[in-house]
Parts: C-alpha cells; sequence; structure tokens
C-alpha cells in the first residue's frame, strides 16, 4: 500500500495541473510559471550531482542546456515542421506526440556527449580548475552556435511554436505542460535511483576522499565521468523544454547568467540534497517572478541573499540531509527504509 | 607461488631516493612487520605496493603477476587492502555504507541495472549489503551500521577502517600504523583483533608499526628500514638484539 503512495500523489498532481491548465483555473502566466518551476528542477537538481555529491564546482551548465536545446529543437524542426528548413517535413505532424520524449532524449544525449568532451581533459585537475574549464567550455558552444548560420546564428532559432501546434492537434490538452512534468518525474527518478545504489554512493566516497576512494576500488575516474556526463544529460532536456516552451531560442539565453541562476539554486537549497534542490528550484523561480517589477534589481537581491547564506548557512538550507531526514514522520508514511540501517 | 613478491623496488622523488631496493616476499599467510623511524620511507612501500605511486625501478608480483601500469582500484581488486596511517574513512557515509562502497570492485552491474533496478542490481545489491552486514557482525560493529564514522570514538573507527579493508575480501591485508593515537587498552584490543583476523579471514598480513609490544607480539617476521634502505631482517627477538636497528632508533650515542 505505501509503496504505491508516491506514484498515486504524483499521478494525481499531474492531473490537477492538466485540469487546471484545461479549465483555465490557472492562467497562461502561471502556466508558465509552472512550467519553468520544472525546468528549474530539472537543472538544479541536476547540477547537485556534480556541485553538491561529487563536490566539484561546474559552472557551465548553461553551455549544456544549449547544447540539449539547440539539438531537441533542430531535428524536431528538421522533421516535423512544415515548408522551410532542410526541404521537411519528412514525418506526418500526428507523430510529433510519440517522437517528443525522443526528441528530448537526443537533446540530452548531446549534452551528456558533450558533458564526456569537457569532462575528459578536466580529469586531472580538480576544483577551481574544473570552474575555468567548464566556463570555457560553455563559452566555445555559445559563440559555436552564434557562428551558424544554418540555425539561425546570434539571430536565434524558432519554429518549435508549429511542433507543439501539431500536437494540439492530434489532442488539445497543454502537451508541454505534461512533458515538463514527465520528465521532472524522470529526473527525480533517475537521479534517486543513481545516488542511493552502491554504484552512486561511490560519488559521494569520491566527494569525502577521493584518495581513499580509489584504495578503495572504486574506478573514481569512471565514476567522475558518469556522473559529470548524467548531470550535463539531465541540462540537455531541460534545455530541450526551455526550448519548446518558450518557442524560440538564442545563444544569448545560455550565457553565464543562466549557469548562475541553476548554482543559486544548488547552493540555496543545500549541497547534495535532492529534495533540497528541487524545492529551492520551486521557490527561486516563485522569487524571480515576485521580484520581476524590480527589473535588473533582482539581481541585486539575488546575490544578495546568496552572500548571507553563505555567512550564515554555508551549506543551504537543507545541506546534505533529504526531506525525509528532517520530517522523519515523512519517511514513515512512504515506508522508505532509513539509510544505512 | 608467492603470494607477494616485491624484487628491488626503488621509488624516487625528485632527487630523494625514498625507497631503495626494497625486497620482500610473502610465501603464504604470514603476519610481517615493517619498521623504522619516522621518514624511513614505509609508507611509501605501501603506496608503491597499492598502486598509488609508480615504481621507479623493480617490480611488484601479486601472485605471479605484476601489477605495474594498475590503477590503484585494479591492485585493490586483486586482493591488496590497505588501512591509513591517518584514518581515511569516508566520515559523512554512514559505516554500513563505507562497508558498500568499497565492496565497488564486485559491483557487476551497470548504470541501466541501476536505473531501471533490475533483478540483477536487486540481486547484486542485496548481496553487497548482506556482504556489509556479515563483516560489521564479525567485528562486532552491527550496533553502529546507521551511525557516522565522524560520531565515533577513535578506536572505532580504526576498527572500522579494517572492516572497510576486509570488505575487499583482501588476500593481503596492509596496515599503515594501526595502533598509532589508541590508549594502552584499545592497544591490547587491536592486538587481539589482528590476532583473531589472521586466523579468521585466513590472509596475509603487513604491518607498519611503532609500538613494538604490537609487532613483536604478533609478527613471525620483521624488516626494519631507515632512510629507503633495509638494515635488518629477522624474527622479533634477532630484531630486538641488532645493533644497527638500535643505533637506528636511538642514535650512535646508545651503544
Amino acid at each position: 500500500m505505501r509503496r504505491c503512495i508516491v506514484p498515486l500523489v504524483t499521478v494525481s498532481l499531474l492531473g490537477l495541473i492538466l485540469a487546471a491548465s484545461v479549465t483555465d483555473a490557472i492562467n497562461f502566466y502561471w502556466q508558465s510559471v509552472l512550467m519553468f518551476m520544472g525546468i528549474n528542477i530539472i537543472l538544479s537538481t541536476s547540477l547537485n550531482l556534480v556541485n553538491g555529491n561529487m563536490g566539484e564546482f561546474s559552472c557551465g551548465h548553461a553551455g549544456f542546456m544549449a547544447v540539449g536545446a539547440y539539438v531537441s529543437s533542430v531535428l524536431a524542426v528538421a522533421l516535423f515542421a512544415p515548408g522551410g528548413f532542410l526541404g521537411g517535413p519528412y514525418l506526418p505532424g500526428y507523430l510529433t506526440v510519440f517522437a517528443f520524449p525522443l526528441l528530448l532524449l537526443a537533446g540530452g544525449l548531446a549534452a551528456a556527449v558533450t558533458g564526456l568532451l569537457v569532462a575528459l581533459p578536466s580529469f586531472k585537475t580538480r576544483g577551481d580548475y574544473l570552474a575555468i574549464i567548464t566556463i570555457a567550455a560553455s563559452y566555445i558552444i555559445k559563440s559555436t552556435i552564434e557562428n551558424v548560420g544554418a540555425v539561425g546564428g546570434a539571430r536565434g532559432f524558432m519554429g518549435m511554436a508549429k511542433i507543439t501546434s501539431a500536437m494540439t492537434e492530434v489532442w488539445n490538452i497543454p502537451w508541454m505542460m505534461l512533458w515538463v512534468f514527465a520528465a521532472v518525474v524522470f529526473t527525480l527518478v533517475v537521479i534517486r535511483r543513481y545516488v542511493s545504489s552502491t554504484f552512486g554512493k561511490g560519488v559521494d566516497a569520491v566527494r569525502q576522499d577521493e584518495i581513499a576512494a580509489e584504495i578503495m576500488s572504486v574506478d573514481t575516474d569512471r565514476v567522475k565521468l558518469v556522473t559529470f556526463m548524467l548531470s550535463s544529460g539531465l541540462a540537455g532536456i531541460a534545455g530541450g523544454l526551455f526550448a519548446f516552451v518558450l518557442g524560440y531560442i538564442n545563444p544569448g539565453s545560455f550565457t553565464i547568467i543562466k549557469s548562475t541562476e541553476a548554482m543559486v539554486m544548488v547552493y540555496l537549497g543545500g549541497m547534495g540534497s535532492i529534495s533540497g534542490a528541487a524545492l529551492s528550484a520551486v521557490a527561486f523561480t516563485l522569487l524571480m517572478e515576485v521580484l520581476r517589477p524590480m527589473q535588473v534589481g533582482k539581481w541585486v537581491i539575488i546575490p544578495m541573499m546568496l552572500i548571507l547564506l553563505m555567512q550564515f548557512r554555508p551549506e543551504g538550507f537543507f545541506g546534505h540531509r533529504e526531506l525525509t531526514d528532517i520530517f522523519p514522520g515523512l519517511r514513515r508514511l512512504l515506508g522508505r527504509e532509513e539509510s544505512g540501517k | 607461488m608467492a603470494l607477494l613478491d616485491v624484487v628491488n623496488l626503488t621509488r624516487d622523488f625528485g632527487g630523494l631516493r625514498a625507497v631503495c631496493e626494497f625486497e620482500t616476499r610473502f610465501e603464504g599467510r604470514e603476519l610481517l612487520g615493517l619498521i623504522g623511524p619516522n621518514g624511513a620511507g614505509k609508507t611509501t612501500v605501501f603506496n608503491v605496493v597499492s598502486g598509488f605511486y609508480a615504481p621507479s625501478a623493480g617490480e611488484i608480483l601479486f601472485q605471479g603477476k605484476s601489477t605495474a601500469g594498475l590503477k590503484p582500484h585494479k591492485v585493490t581488486a586483486l586482493g591488496i587492502a590497505r588501512t591509513f596511517q591517518n584514518i581515511r574513512l569516508w566520515f559523512d557515509l554512514s559505516v554500513l555504507d563505507n562497508i558498500r562502497v568499497s565492496q565497488y570492485y564486485h559491483l557487476e552491474y551497470g548504470l541501466w541495472d541501476c536505473f531501471l533496478r533490475t533483478e540483477r542490481y536487486k540481486r547484486r545489491e542485496a548481496a553487497i549489503a548482506a556482504n556489509a552486514h556479515e563483516i560489521l557482525e564479525a567485528l562486532n560493529l552491527a550496533e553502529y551500521a546507521g551511525e557516522l564514522p565522524k560520531n565515533l570514538p577513535y578506536g572505532l573507527q580504526r576498527r572500522v577502517e579494517i572492516a572497510r579493508a576486509l570488505s575487499v575480501k583482501p588476500k593481503l591485508l596492509m596496515l599503515d600504523e594501526p595502533a598509532a593515537g589508541l590508549s594502552s587498552a584499545d592497544v591490547d584490543d587491536l592486538i587481539k583483533l589482528i590476532g583473531w583476523i589472521h586466523k579468521e579471514f585466513d590472509l596475509a598480513i603487513w604491518m607498519i608499526e611503532h609500538q613494538m609490544d604490537v609487532v613483536m607480539k604478533l609478527c613471525t617476521r620483521i624488516q626494519v628500514i631507515d632512510f629507503g634502505q633495509t638494515i635488518a631482517d629477522g624474527t622479533p627477538l634477532e630484531i630486538q638484539a641488532n645493533p644497527d636497528v638500535i643505533k637506528a632508533y636511538l642514535g650512535d650515542d646508545a651503544i
């Protein structure tokens, strides 16, 4: 019975959100806030794998997001959009309903491969140097896209709206809401399964003492590589969703500011805590909306919050603890085993 | 075939020869000691044998095969486990998780098994957890399974580190100053524990130790090194009477 609680709550939450969107109980503005919230959850929990669990310092999350965004939208527009790009469409519009998750995964895969290319040279380095390498890599990605005329260069790329409208022609529901929700669930399940396995506990071991990990039979190079690829792959999926929710992307959407946002969410929530990273993504998205009237002023408030947080609670609100560690009652409700017992 | 054969091992750090033409040989399940003054190169020998440093010259044969070029985790997987002079547990992972992670060498499942929670994953994780509980039970650590090592007293941390090394199912266990920092009562327990592990787990033990009490009671043969050179090799009684050893420890004036 207890095993069913999580899936049951998840499905009813999805039903509630979809119903509310269809009936206009929540207006278009709040629908898009909800979708960006989901995208932010994916960004923050995936970055948390590297910056929190593995204790490295990656600052180029937006770069991987850009790879995912461009690969999935260019693929989608080339295959499905009527008239124009690369002489398509090659596939009928109704297939988008089925192909969309595959397009997202293709973007994620491309981002993961990019992550591999970034991680390989950074193996010999740690800490500050990885930060520099990831910043450099995200700049390379951004300027590469700016200089590829076929995908619009600095002007940006659009046409994703045709894909989303092809989906609504099949069945008129808020598809993007559904996909974002599904991707968030997918991300949380994948990350949770990863970090709770012995394989993934190796990531914590690497953070706490890499030499001891290597000596105690943990293949530390593999652990670092897999974790970095997983993190960047999930960022790629977030990027794909971002592209389709907005309907328009340009290289300027994936600057260091975007990477910083992801880092703020991780450090706000607590490093190494999935629920912390997810909840702080929710809080951060709402905060950004509340502070929207202040315009650029919000970039004074948010860094200020970060400074205060580092002063008074450097481990973040949750700090390597999960929601279930803070409310033991919740753990009992979910029927989860206590870690290590 | 010898279990471990260290032939002519030399290790340089820049212009410093930390270990010079060191030799040792484990025929079967011996319990050998490696002693010497501070900075003699004992831990360097351990670091080279465990694959952390490559030897500058010489060879290490484990069960007849050279370990040259193997990364430390591969060397460990062959059956060489070690503890550290200053305890290097993962202090923020539970005691049980410490023992689980160090069984990484026989995970035997891939990333997809982990994501999809396949039968293979469940079977392997169950086996790993069962192994871990068995080792904790054997070393009287079962009640601390859920604790974080950072919250345990020093003596117990030592014990957990030995348990973690045993979880690799080693054929050779290298202990780097296991008695360092222990109270005399804890040292007595440790001597019993090491003797018991040696018999119970049927493995060879190689121990660096400063406390003569421990080495003299446990080891069948002791090697002494000083400034990287092996200066004596023999039974505890021989070593105790060896003038070179006394000189290395106490200086020329002592004799």
